[in-house]
């Protein structure tokens, strides 16, 4: 199995695995505001130096977030259109557990078996949710996700850009502050859950948030 | 790349419309668009992250059907163009990513358009060939332009424009303060029929000598507008008859507020095109479903010796059909593709017809 992964919740990602969750080839941007730049290209340098062809894939995901919402969208937008111009099937995953994933491990060598991921959501609010690292497997979501200010946050380890920010508010792992969500991690746990036939989410972004717009009041009438 | 009759698929997102159209060099094969307009209402205005998120969703099914109503495949396209700008910049970000993944997949160079200038390449669609020395008025919710056209694929210039709102944004606002919903461009365009369009004397902005100049002399703001200050205008006439306990003359004042853009608008539009040689007039946006815009325009331009086209309105609101028809004058004009790196820009300048 193959397997094109794209995330730009925060930074802008893409990668393709196997379907034992292998990467083959991937790319990741520092910046997290010049997604619709670096994405499309990054992602023909893949299959050009991977030789592979897009009739090969089996299957795309994207992070569906949450994350700053016009950076999110460059990658659904991306993901939702390759996967209508190559006729593959397109899954979606949680972009919190990408760095779950790549904090798993590390959680679990520290004995502890709950942790909180976290990430930069903007306007002093980290975006998070909480997971559990029971057993051998995969880290499992227990709650989220949220958004709002790191103050507010269970008091657990907390893994990520949002917990490096905030690390005056929370118990910052050391080593994890500048982990971001990647399309690598992102694949991995897709390609586990794929192979275990969990079942993944739809595209539907994860916004957490209104759009800020507010309704006019009526008009102040002169008297 | 066929260049004498390219097969074109256009995509759209800069404001509240998803647009995807497809033309096959100057014929029009499909036009859908999907509008977020009922989901501002509330609002009264446009809201971008509402018209970025509807964007996301609508785009899929918008490209969908344009291919199935024109019946091709992606496979028979031989260019992709997309606005790139101006417009909303997180809107624009969805088409423009779209439009690189479409390239991506199927390998078909992809042009970057100038929103504005593909308001005037849609007439290429509707009665062929352009003509020459021509200008185009682009009145919208989301601009106020007069353009000279000396070439629609390398040579547009910015004669005048509006310094704050839009006409469009205008009749938005001043169709709050009347209380008349919106969008407010069809229901001012209704009820000021039954007003009087001189009751009022509402000022023409930008209209004073040391904004105009002379012709040879010419001040800063000769062919510009400004219709923020008639807004404020015409809420301060309802408040007088507000506070007077008078009846607020609602009709009156929707056509004398009527009266003074459609008036300033085609004044510095005459202007501007006398003062340029331009003979031909486009008339594009869609304010341009305007009664009293159209009415006046063609008034004017006749007295000035200027013939006037005005595409049909469906072609004259933002669509995908006017970024593809531009897209395929720019294909037979033999320029080279955009590639995949360049990045939405919300305040592109008609200068760069595309990228
Ligand atoms: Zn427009």
């Amino acid at each position: 199995m193959l397997i094109l992964s794209i995330d730009t919740s925060a930074i802008a990602s893409a990668a393709l695995l196997t379907g034992e969750g292998q990467t083959l080839t991937a790319f990741a941007t520092e910046d997290t505001r010049t997604h619709a730049e670096v994405l499309a290209p990054g992602i023909r340098a893949l299959l050009d130096e991977s030789g592979i062809r897009p009739d090969q894939l089996d299957a795309l995901v994207v992070g569906v977030g949450p994350g700053p919402f016009t950076g999110l969208r460059s990658g659904i937008a991306t993901a939702r259109t390759l996967a209508f111009a190559w006729h593959k099937p397109l899954h979606g995953v949680m972009s919190l557990d990408a760095v779950a994933a790549d904090a798993a491990p590390a959680a679990r060598a520290a004995g502890h078996t709950e942790f909180l991921v976290a990430t930069d959501a903007r306007r002093r609010e980290v975006y998070w949710a909480r997971y559990g690292t029971d057993g051998s497997g995969w880290p499992v979501l227990l709650d989220g996700p949220h958004v709002g200010p790191a103050a507010e946050l269970p008091p657990l380890p907390a893994y990520g850009r949002g917990a490096g920010i905030y690390q005056d508010q929370l118990d910052a792992v050391a080593g994890f502050g500048q982990l971001q969500p990647t399309a690598e991690a992102l694949g991995r746990t897709a390609a586990a859950r794929l192979s275990h036939g969990v079942p993944l989410l739809d595209t539907t972004p994860l916004y957490l948030r209104e759009s800020d717009a507010k309704v006019p009041g009526p008009r102040k009438r002169a008297l | 790349m066929n260049r004498e009759k390219p097969l074109v698929l256009g995509i759209e997102s800069s404001c509240d419309e998803t647009g995807v159209g497809i033309v096959r060099g100057d014929e029009l094969l499909a036009n859908t668009v999907s509008s977020s307009m009922e989901e501002h209402v509330r609002f009264g205005g446009v809201i971008p992250e509402i018209a970025s998120r509807a964007h996301l969703d609508a785009m899929i099914p918008t490209l969908r059907q344009a291919l199935d109503e024109a019946g091709v495949t992606l496979d028979e396209v031989d260019a992709l163009a997309v606005t790139s700008g101006p417009g909303l910049a997180g809107a624009l970000m969805v088409g423009v990513c779209a439009a690189k993944a479409l390239a991506l997949a199927t390998g078909k160079p992809l042009f970057a358009i100038n929103h504005l200038v593909a308001h005037i390449g849609v007439g290429l669609l509707d009665g062929g060939e352009l003509p020459q020395n021509l200008g185009a008025l682009l009145v919208s919710g989301g601009h106020t332009e007069i353009l000279r056209v000396k070439s629609i694929t390398d040579d547009v210039e910015l004669l005048g424009s509006t310094i704050d709102d839009a006409a469009g944004e205008a009749y938005d606002k001043v169709a709050r303060i009347l209380g008349l919903g919106y969008p407010g461009g069809p229901a001012i365009d209704r009820l000021s029929r039954e007003g009087n369009p001189k009751a009022i004397r509402f000022p023409r902005g930008l209209s004073q000598p040391k904004y105009m100049g002379s012709a040879e002399a010419p001040g800063p703001h000769r062919y510009d507008w400004s219709f923020s200050g008639l807004k404020t205008a015409v809420a301060r006439c309802v408040e007088q008859y507000e506070a007077a306990g008078e009846a607020v003359p609602v009709a009156d004042i929707a056509a004398s507020f009527q009266e003074a853009v459609v008036d300033v608008i085609t004044a510095k539009a005459m202007l501007a095109c006398t003062e340029h040689g331009i003979t031909n007039l486009l008339l594009g946006g869609g304010v341009a479903a305007n009664s009293r815009l159209r009415a006046l325009t063609e008034e004017r331009c006749a007295a000035h010796g200027i013939s006037l086209r005005v595409p049909p309105i469906n072609l004259c609101t933002d669509n995908g059909a006017m970024v593809a028809a531009l897209g395929a004058q720019v294909v037979m004009a033999g320029a080279g593709p955009s590639g995949l790196t360049f990045a939405p820009d919300s305040s592109m300048p008609v200068t760069s017809v595309h990228l």
